[in-house]
C-alpha cells in the first residue's frame, strides 16, 4: 500500500519510516480514516441539525418537541466536539474567516450566502449555535412567542451565546412569495419589510453589530478563507463521496412536501455549489436591503 | 378473549370494513388524526387533520347471523374545531382533532371530548327519533298560522320520524395553553379531565370551563435551559388522584394529586438505564416516549418509543417488566429517518379487553400485536389488496438482510409514507380500528 519512507499525514510527522511493516501503517490508516469518516458524518449531522432548527414552517407554530429534541442533538454533537478538539479548530478557521470581513458589504455577501447554503458540503466551518425558534431580535415578536423560542447555551467560550432571529429577517429568501403586505402569512421568525418592518429591522440590526459579524460569519463561507487552517485541511482531505451516503436511502421514501429543507440537504450532498432557484429573487432584495441599510447607516 | 394470533395461538384476523376515500390521492383534510372506541365499544370515533368528527355505530348483531358481529355504519359526522389564528402570534391554530376522548354513559345521550392544539370542547351526541305534531299555532312546515283561522285547539303528539343524530357542542374550554396540547385523559371521577401540553399539564371540571387548575409545570424559568418536554398524560383507570405523564427524554412521571397542589415533584419516576452498546446521536429521540396507556386493570402501563413498546409494573420504576421491539431494523437507519423526520413520528398503542395483547403501528401500513402470555408478536398489514370481505389477513415478515424469502418484503421498500400512527381495540371484543393515512380499517377476528 504505502511503500516505506512515506511521510503518512496523520501519523507522527518525523521523516524517518515508521519501523514495524506495513500492517501497522495499514490499521493507523485505517483508524484515521474511521475517524474522520465518523468525525464526517457527525458534522453533516450537526448541519442537518441545524438546518432543521432554521427550516420552522412559516405559518404553524413549529412542533416544540421535534426543535427541543433535535436542539439536544445538535448540543449533544457540539459537546462531543468540544471534547475532542475539532470544535476549537472550527471556530479558529472561523475566526480567521471573521477577520477578513469587514463592514456591512460582507454581511449582505454572508446573507446571500444564507440563501444558498452549499457552504456546509465543504465541511470546513460549522455554523455556531443558535436558537430553536428564538425570537429575541424582532422586538415586534410577542412575549408568548418568546416563551416558545429558546436559545441554545453554547459548550464553546468564544462562541456567541445567542444568535439573533433578526438575521433572517434580513435574509429575504425566507419571506418566499408570502408577501410583506399579508400579515396574516408573515412568518413569526421574519422581521418582514413591511411599515413595522423597517422599525424592527433597525432595530434588529442594532442588536445584530455585536454578534452579527460572528454569526455571519459562520456562513461566510463563499469567500474565500485566507489561509485554512492546515490541519482542518488535512482532516478533510480524505472526503471521498462516500461521506455523502449517510445510509442506505430507502428507495420506498418519497421526498416530503416540503420543498426548502431537502432542496438544501440536496445541495449538502453534491459536491459542488449549486444555488437555489430562489437566488435571484434573493439579489433584487438585497439591492433592497442595501438601500435600507444605507438609510439606518445615514451613508 | 384470544390473542395476537399467528403462531400457535387460536386467532385470526379477517378483514371486516374500510371507511374513506378509495383514491391515492389524499386530500390533507381525509388525514385522519385519533381513533377512538366508546366504554361500550359501540361507538368508534376518528378525527381527522380537518377537524371533523366521524362516529361509526356497530350494528345490532341480527338474529338471522349470529356468528357475525355488526358491522360499523356512520352515525354522526360534525365539524368539532375550525381553523383558527392567533393575532398575539401572527399563527395559525391548527384545526387538526389531537385527541377525542369519551366520557362514560349516564344517560341517553353520548359525551366525548374533542381537542386540537390550544381548545378543547365538549360533546353531547343524541338520538332523536320522535317529534311533536300537531301545533295550533305553527303549520307543519314551522310557518306561523294567522290566529284568526284557529277554530279548535288541540294536543301536540308524538309522532315517529327518522333516526336524527344532533352533535352539539356543550362545553368550551379554551385559552388554557400556551403550548399544543397533546393528551386529555377523562378522570375515573367522571367530574374531572385533564389536559396536557408540552410543558404543561391543566386539572378541568366538566362543567367548568372558565378555570383550570394547573397542576404540572416543567417550563424553566429561562427558555434557553429548556430540554425535555411533555409528550403525553394518562389519569389512572380506578384511581382518581393517580395519574402519570411522559417526557421526550424517556422517562415517565407517575404523580399524586394528593401530595400538592401543584404535582411538580412525582411520586414515582420511571427510566430504564440507557443500553451503552446502542448509544448514538439519536438515543434522545428515540427514547421520547410517544404514547402512555394503563392497562385496563390499572397495575401497568405501556409506552410506546420509536422502536419498541415497553410494559411497565407500576410497583417497579427501574426499569420495564416487557420489552417489545416493534421494527428493531431500522436502527441502522436512524440517520436517513431523522433526514426525512420520520424519526419525530409519534406513534401510538393501546391495550386489549383483558389486557393480554398490546398493538401498536408500523410503517408500510403494518401494524404489529404482541401476546404477552403466549410470547407471541405478529406483523399485519391495512392494505386494499387484503380487503376482500372476512379475507383471513397474512402475517408479514420484514426481511432485515441476508437473503430475502418469498413474501417478504425487504427494509429498503417499506414505504415510510405510508405510517400507522393510530389503532384502538374495543374495549371487550377482538374488534380493531387500524387508521392509515386516510382509512380505517376495521379488523375482527374469525369467529
Amino acid at each position: 500500500m504505502f511503500p516505506k519512507g512515506t511521510k503518512r499525514k496523520f501519523s507522527d510527522s518525523r521523516e524517518e519510516p515508521v519501523a514495524g511493516g506495513e500492517d501497522v501503517n495499514q490499521s493507523n490508516l485505517a483508524a484515521v480514516r474511521m475517524l474522520s469518516s465518523y468525525s464526517l458524518q457527525r458534522q453533516s449531522l450537526l448541519d442537518m441539525s441545524l438546518i432543521k432548527l432554521q427550516l420552522c414552517h412559516m405559518l404553524v407554530e413549529p412542533n416544540l418537541c421535534r426543535s427541543v429534541l433535535i436542539a439536544n442533538t445538535v448540543r449533544q454533537i457540539q459537546e462531543e466536539m468540544t471534547q475532542d478538539g475539532t470544535w476549537q479548530i472550527m471556530t479558529q478557521a472561523l475566526s480567521a474567516a471573521n477577520a477578513a470581513a469587514q463592514g456591512s458589504a460582507d454581511r449582505l455577501v454572508a446573507t446571500e450566502v444564507l440563501c444558498r447554503q452549499t457552504e456546509a458540503a465543504q465541511g470546513e466551518q460549522v455554523p455556531k449555535p443558535f436558537p430553536v425558534v428564538g425570537s429575541e431580535g424582532c422586538p415586534a415578536e410577542e412575549v408568548a412567542a418568546a416563551e416558545v423560542g429558546m436559545t441554545m447555551s453554547t459548550v464553546s467560550p468564544q462562541a456567541p451565546t445567542s444568535y439573533l432571529p433578526g438575521t433572517f429577517g434580513m435574509d429575504p429568501c425566507w419571506e418566499e412569495e408570502t408577501g410583506e403586505d399579508d400579515d396574516d402569512e408573515e412568518d413569526s421568525e421574519e422581521c418582514g419589510s413591511g411599515s413595522e418592518g423597517e422599525e424592527r429591522e433597525r432595530d434588529s440590526l442594532v442588536e445584530d453589530t455585536r454578534t452579527a459579524e460572528q454569526v455571519f460569519g459562520t456562513f461566510e463561507i463563499k469567500n474565500p478563507a485566507p489561509s485554512p487552517d492546515p490541519a482542518l485541511e488535512e482532516l478533510f482531505s480524505d472526503v471521498d463521496a462516500s461521506y455523502y451516503d449517510l445510509d442506505t436511502v430507502l428507495t420506498g421514501m418519497q421526498s416530503v412536501p416540503k420543498m426548502g429543507p431537502y432542496d438544501l440537504l440536496e445541495s449538502l450532498s453534491s459536491h459542488g455549489p449549486s444555488p437555489l432557484s430562489s437566488s435571484t429573487s434573493c439579489r433584487s432584495d438585497l439591492n433592497e436591503l442595501d438601500h435600507i441599510m444605507e438609510i439606518i447607516v445615514g451613508s | 378473549m384470544a390473542g395476537a394470533g399467528g403462531g400457535g395461538n387460536d386467532v385470526q384476523w379477517c378483514f371486516s370494513q374500510v371507511k374513506g376515500a378509495i383514491d391515492d390521492d389524499v386530500a390533507e383534510a381525509d388525514i385522519i388524526s385519533t381513533v377512538e372506541f366508546n366504554h361500550s365499544g359501540e361507538l368508534l370515533a376518528t378525527g381527522d387533520k380537518g377537524g371533523r368528527v366521524v362516529i361509526f355505530q356497530q350494528e345490532l348483531e341480527s338474529k338471522n347471523q349470529p356468528q357475525c358481529r355488526g358491522e360499523y355504519n356512520v352515525y354522526s359526522t360534525f365539524q368539532s374545531h375550525e381553523p383558527e389564528f392567533d393575532y398575539l402570534k401572527s399563527l395559525e391554530i391548527e384545526e387538526k382533532i389531537n385527541k377525542i376522548r369519551w366520557l362514560p354513559q349516564k344517560n341517553a345521550a353520548q359525551f366525548l371530548l374533542s381537542t386540537n392544539d390550544k381548545t378543547i370542547k365538549l360533546w353531547k351526541i343524541s338520538e332523536r327519533d320522535k317529534r311533536p305534531e300537531g301545533y295550533n299555532l305553527k303549520e307543519e312546515d314551522g310557518r306561523y298560522r294567522d290566529p284568526t283561522t284557529v277554530t279548535t285547539l288541540r294536543v301536540p303528539v308524538f309522532q315517529p320520524m327518522d333516526l336524527m343524530v344532533e352533535a352539539s357542542p356543550r362545553r368550551v374550554f379554551a385559552n388554557a395553553h400556551t403550548y399544543h396540547i397533546n393528551s386529555i385523559s377523562v378522570n375515573s371521577d367522571c367530574e374531572t379531565y385533564l389536559s396536557a401540553d408540552d410543558l404543561r399539564i391543566n386539572l378541568w371540571n366538566l362543567e367548568i370551563t372558565d378555570r383550570s387548575f394547573n397542576i404540572v409545570d416543567i417550563k424553566p424559568v429561562n427558555m434557553e435551559e429548556l430540554t425535555e418536554v411533555i409528550t403525553a398524560a394518562e389519569f389512572h383507570p380506578n384511581q382518581c388522584n393517580t395519574f402519570v405523564y411522559s417526557s421526550s427524554k424517556g422517562t415517565i412521571r407517575l404523580c399524586d394529586m394528593r401530595a400538592s397542589a401543584l404535582c411538580d415533584q412525582h411520586s414515582k419516576l420511571f427510566e430504564e438505564p440507557e443500553d451503552p452498546s446502542n448509544r448514538s446521536f439519536f438515543s434522545e429521540i428515540i427514547s421520547s416516549i410517544s404514547d402512555v396507556k394503563f392497562s385496563h386493570s390499572g397495575r401497568y402501563m405501556m409506552t410506546r418509543d420509536y422502536l419498541s413498546v415497553k410494559i411497565w409494573d407500576l410497583n417497579m420504576e427501574s426499569r420495564p417488566v416487557e420489552t417489545y421491539q416493534v421494527h428493531e431494523y431500522l436502527r441502522s437507519k436512524l440517520c436517513s429517518l431523522y433526514e426525512n423526520d420520520c424519526i419525530f413520528d409519534k406513534f401510538e398503542c393501546c391495550w386489549n379487553g383483558n389486557d393480554s395483547v398490546v398493538m401498536t403501528g408500523s410503517y408500510n401500513n403494518f401494524f404489529r400485536m404482541f401476546d404477552r402470555g403466549y410470547r407471541q408478536d405478529v406483523t399485519l398489514e391495512a392494505s386494499r389488496e387484503s380487503s376482500k370481505p372476512r379475507s383471513v389477513l397474512k402475517p408479514r415478515k420484514v426481511c432485515t438482510g441476508g437473503k430475502r424469502k418469498k413474501d417478504e418484503i425487504s427494509v429498503d421498500s417499506l414505504d415510510f409514507n405510508k405510517k400507522i400512527l393510530h389503532t384502538a381495540w374495543h374495549p371487550q371484543d377482538n374488534i380493531i380500528a387500524v387508521a392509515t393515512t386516510n382509512n380505517l380499517y376495521i379488523f375482527q377476528d374469525k369467529l
